[in-house]
């Protein structure tokens, strides 16, 4: 490897790196924060089988889950416009961002939810609490431990896709790769580069999930 | 044995009928309980002893049939929510596969229906729970989440749960069928140490041995009936009937086998 790219590469790495803190973490964080709360809301609704609202929350995860993140992004960002309603970049991405993990994490809420023994909401009942105390102390709190590792690697997966933003003007890793290749023509040492950028933030999440999963192990919850 | 009081049952079942779909598993059930006595309910599998239970306490809504708890009267196919928590705030269950808390300490699992259901102060729940706790052998293990306990500690930590919120009634359903004989052994000792102390209690059971010598009364259901119903060692020396012979008939034979 030449000189010339070497220096490309270290000079890059702070300036790719900054938008991943400034922009990659910070929209991946609020987005899956916000997905959560829309994930737990629309979980609930389908376990607690409450008419119509289920309904809703089936079409909302049938039509989300079926079409293509990157044409969400457009759909909000470049079609929404046309009817009068034009949002800038950053909300446009934390909404649709959100809005997209929300329906994943919805469905593995829900499986978690439904994993949790009847015997405990019976046992619940059975010293005298309401439903909504029994959900809200005993089988709500075992299902998002449950929950924990597939919702870890939503918010992985997310990390990745806030990528998709640069398409709508949102400047993250991506796009400040690019402006780099566009003035270096140094395209392969640079996408390798910002792709080692995005490993490295995986990776602190995924030994992050190891040590929460623990945490959770010594509070009674090992599985099995 | 408990002092029976000849004052009204402190709970009282009327006409309590239940159907799973085409399958009527209860056919109009009466059952009255005097303050402190000990009733065990017999009867073969799918005689419908658990249902009858589980009706009492609304975890299976009946069809139809009546409740009196302690003066109070419910209709059982019409009761309210507000009704359903306030039966279940004067009685206790403890199940056949324990239902312990799983994200709760053992003190956790005491004090969770005392501080929400009964709003307790925190500290006065701890010290009931611990009180509870000792009478079942458990203080000791106050910190320890269920997964970390054997099926016998689990079931004894269920039963401090139930006495804790002083229930006018416990019921036990199958509470030892899951737990190996030694474990089992365990249980009816607390359990035997709870009726002693003149706790109502309706138990459903296989345990003969603690129906004859801790029971007052039998109750035996067969097809979603009851039988017979007797003195508990009566109901063992001088079968009232047929069906109580044949089944205690293959009771007995069930333990005898594999003797020669």
């Amino acid at each position: 490897m030449s000189d010339r790219v070497l220096g490309i590469l270290a000079d890059s790495f702070v300036q790719i790196l900054i938008p991943g803190l400034t922009a990659t973490i910070p929209l991946a964080l609020i987005s899956f924060v916000l997905a959560l709360g829309i994930a737990v809301v629309v979980a609930l609704v389908q376990y607690a089988r409450i008419p119509v609202l289920r309904q809703l929350a089936r079409l909302y995860i049938w039509i989300i889950r079926g079409t293509p993140l990157l044409i969400q992004l457009y759909v909000v960002f470049y079609g929404l416009p046309d009817l009068g309603i034009t949002l800038d970049p950053w909300p446009s991405a934390i909404i649709v961002f959100s809005i997209n993990t929300g329906a994943y994490s919805a469905e593995t809420i829900r499986g978690a939810l439904e994993s949790v023994p009847a015997g405990q909401l019976e046992a619940g009942y059975c010293v005298g609490m309401t439903y909504l105390q029994v959900m809200r102390r005993i089988v709500l709190p075992q299902a998002l431990r449950t929950a924990f590792p597939p919702l870890s690697n939503e918010l992985i997966s997310l990390v990745k896709d806030t990528s998709l933003a640069a398409n709508i003007t949102v400047l993250e890793m991506l796009m400040a790769t690019q402006r780099i290749v566009s003035r270096t023509y140094e395209a392969l040492p640079l996408y390798l580069e910002v792709g080692v950028i995005y490993l490295i933030f995986s990776t602190a999440l995924t030994w992050l999930q190891g040590w929460g999963e623990r945490a959770l192990a010594r509070r009674g919850m090992e599985r099995g | 044995m408990a002092e029976v009081s000849t004052t009204a049952p402190i709970l009282q079942l009327a006409g309590v009928c239940k159907a799973f779909g085409d399958a009527e598993v209860l056919h109009g059930i009466d059952l009255a309980v005097e303050r402190g006595e000990v009733v065990a309910v017999l009867g073969p599998s799918g005689s419908g002893k658990t249902t009858l239970l589980r009706c009492a306490n609304l975890l299976e809504h009946a069809d139809a049939g009546e409740l009196a708890l302690d003066g109070a009267h419910f209709d059982l196919a019409r009761v309210t929510a507000k009704e359903a928590a306030e039966i279940r705030r004067n009685t206790a269950f403890v199940f056949q596969s324990y239902n312990l808390f799983r994200n709760r300490t053992v003190l956790g699992n005491v004090t969770e229906g005392l501080v929400v259901a009964h709003r307790m102060p925190k500290d006065e729940a701890r010290e009931i729970a611990v009180r509870c706790l000792e009478r079942v052998g458990m203080a000791d293990r106050l910190d320890a989440y269920p997964v970390q306990l054997s099926g016998g500690q689990q079931q004894r930590v269920a039963i401090a749960r139930a006495m804790a919120t002083s229930p006018k009634v416990v019921y036990f359903d199958e509470p030892t069928s899951a737990l190996d004989p030694e474990l089992t052994v365990e249980v009816l000792g607390v359990m035997r140490d709870l009726a002693q102390d003149g706790m109502t209690m309706v138990v459903v059971t296989h345990e003969m041995g603690f129906a004859r010598n801790v029971a007052d009364r039998v109750v035996f259901m067969e097809h979603g009936v009851v039988q017979a119903e007797a003195p508990a060692r009566e109901f063992f020396d001088h079968p009232a009937n047929e069906r109580v012979r044949a089944f205690l008939d293959t009771v007995r034979g069930s333990q005898t086998l594999g003797e020669s």
